[in-house]
């Protein structure tokens, strides 16, 4: 078990980047990326194979972010991992910046260009099958959005999964109930989340998906349920961190300005660990 | 589902010449991995499926999840092909868009039964706007046979290139009309005959039409050219402004909506480089219906017929004429 001060410590300074990059930018998506802060904390600092000086090694594990808008919070995690210097995050969403509006695949470390939400999972699913075709033993991991969950494709995607018993393969919904034009559950419920992709023939739990702890417990049991896709439910806080932002759809697509920025850095920093 | 319209002694549909080329190209290749929406005996997949069972996999009916599917293959180093309908494959343009085209993957997508020719079935089953789709996404080439054997010799070219390419195939069969000894070359036309009173261009099953009606206007006087336009995009502007210069008057012929198919992609060429006289035999911004093949090519204005009379109507602008 890593020391899970030091992650929390880890989260707060990538709460601090992602504010401070979509500021930078004058446009993004907080909300989302907020939320999604300890699983990505969990994956890079703990769990994924990867080698951030050798970014297309062939044995590392493949990470997809289906939910593209969150491209802050990936571009400043793997900043922060030593992907590409964090200079640059200052350039993101800027003409002619590697660093583009929705995760990019010219970005060092970032597998997969997304951003037309709910086909992130279909991909996954192919490198997975890749991989046992190919007998070779990295995992493959996806964060979806709860937004995108509905899409069909995703559904399919499920489908597949299970039917092709991909258990090299973890999706984690970043569940955080808010999506652009309110709450998901009055949008369009998907509730119980885990309940139904267990009837999709899917290994699923939840959890809370701002406790490192839990977070990292749940990643261990990935890969314990042979012949299953494992699908971690993390509830989580849309803008989490930030209280004018929390659970406010307004917070899904704009960026702080000046002074908003101010007061959520200080409040993120003022937390206590 | 009736049988197809019965070719010409030793005619074959191009979706056959697709069908052993995969075959022998899983023989050959063991990073080919073949993706079907549950089609594999109609798209010919089969072959490959018998063979090959552990590299084929029927993702059901679902063309979004096959084509995201089928994008992550690649990025592991698989050369998947993917079969359905051509006309299904509407249903996943977002994921070709984004996941296929945009991430510049190795993905092959078949789309048979191309066309109004595949009749009964009637419009939801005939693709009659999958060119015009599929050249519009960046980075996707567009290839469009006009028999077995060029089917055949097409698949295993495509093979080989590295990026997403929609190869466009029938079902019925149609006159062999091409070279067997000549090589494929992607992106490069064919001559099939010389002229220099008018040119056809013509893709995938309107190129033997094109042939016969060639013939006829042959006995009229009229010498007409028929290129064999098999790579659609990237297209062979060379061979377009050659013809344009030589021949002076264009017309096109696909079973293929009239708007942004091959005569849309011959009218950008001959518009920016060597504006002649053009006439485009294609459906006229219409659904089709049930019917025989036959029937429905002729009720569409898609025969040799149809392509004589356009054939007259440019060399008469040529000439001067309205």
């Amino acid at each position: 078990m890593p020391d899970i001060k030091d992650l929390k410590e880890k989260a707060r300074k990538l709460r601090i980047d992602i504010l401070e990059t979509i500021a930078g930018a004058g446009s993004g998506h907080p909300g989302g990326s907020l939320s999604c802060v300890e699983i990505l904390v969990g994956l890079y600092y703990y769990k994924l194979r990867h080698k951030p000086c050798d970014p297309a090694w062939d044995g590392r594990d493949r990470f997809i972010m289906s939910k593209g808008h969150a491209s802050a919070a990936l571009y400043s995690i793997l900043a922060s991992c030593g992907y590409f210097p964090k200079e640059e995050l200052k350039n993101y969403r800027k003409l002619g910046s590697m660093l583009q509006g929705h995760a990019y695949s010219g970005v060092p470390g970032v597998e997969f260009s997304t951003g037309s939400l709910g086909e992130g999972l279909s991909v996954a699913n192919g490198m997975a099958l890749g991989a046992k075709i190919k007998k070779k033993d990295f995992k493959v991991y996806c964060l979806l959005g709860d937004g995108e969950m509905q899409e069909g494709q995703v559904w399919e995607a499920a489908m597949t999964a299970a039917q092709h018993k991909l258990d090299n393969l973890c999706a984690i919904v970043d569940h955080n109930g808010v999506q652009q034009n309110g709450p998901v559950a009055r949008i369009k419920n998907e509730d119980p989340l885990a309940v139904r992709l267990r009837d999709f023939g899917w290994n699923a739990l939840d959890i809370n998906g701002h406790d490192p702890e839990d977070v990292i417990k749940a990643l261990d049991l990935f890969g314990q349920a042979a012949g299953k896709p494992t699908a971690i439910v993390a509830h989580t806080i849309k803008g989490k961190g930030v209280s004018f932002m929390e659970g406010d759809p307004k917070w899904h697509g704009k960026a702080p300005d000046k002074e908003e920025l101010s007061k959520a850095l200080e409040e993120i920093k003022r937390e206590k660990i | 589902m009736t049988a197809g319209m019965k070719g010409p002694a030793g005619s074959k549909a191009t979706r056959d010449g697709f069908g052993e080329a995969l075959l022998q190209l899983g023989r050959e290749n063991k990073d080919i991995v073949v993706l079907s929406g549950d089609l594999e005996d109609s798209t010919r997949a089969e072959y490959f499926k018998k063979e090959f069972p552990e590299r084929f996999f029927n993702l059901g009916i679902a063309e979004q999840d096959i084509a995201g599917t089928a994008a992550g293959l690649s990025k592991v180093g698989l050369v998947p092909f993917i079969c359905s309908f051509a006309a299904f494959w509407a249903n996943a343009f977002g994921v070709f868009r984004v996941s296929v085209c945009y991430n510049n993957c190795n993905v092959k997508i078949v789309g048979t039964h191309s066309g109004i020719s595949v009749g009964p079935d009637g419009a939801t089953a005939q693709a009659l706007e999958d060119i015009a789709a599929m050249t519009a996404l960046p980075n996707m080439s567009v290839v469009c046979p006009a028999d077995a054997a060029e089917a055949e010799k097409a698949t295993r070219a495509i093979a080989a290139i590295d990026g997403p390419i929609y190869l466009r195939l029938g079902r019925e069969a149609v006159p062999s009309v091409t070279d067997k000894e000549k090589p494929f070359i992607f992106g490069k036309a064919c001559v099939l005959k010389d002229g220099a009173g008018a040119a056809i261009i013509a893709c995938g099953h309107m190129v033997s039409e094109s042939l016969k009606a060639a013939e006829k206007l042959s006995k009229e006087g009229i010498e007409a050219r028929v290129i064999n336009m098999h790579t659609i995009k990237p297209i062979d502007r060379e061979e377009v402004v050659k013809a344009a210069k030589e021949a002076g008057a264009i017309v096109t012929a696909e079973e293929h909506q009239v708007n942004g198919g091959l005569g849309s992609a011959v009218a950008g060429v001959l518009a920016c480089e060597c504006p002649v006289p053009l006439e485009m035999v294609a459906v006229r911004d219409a659904f089709g219906e049930s019917g025989e093949g036959e029937e429905l090519l002729k009720k569409y204005n898609l025969k040799e017929d149809d392509i004589i009379k356009a054939v007259k109507r440019a060399v008469s602008r040529k000439n001067g004429g309205g």
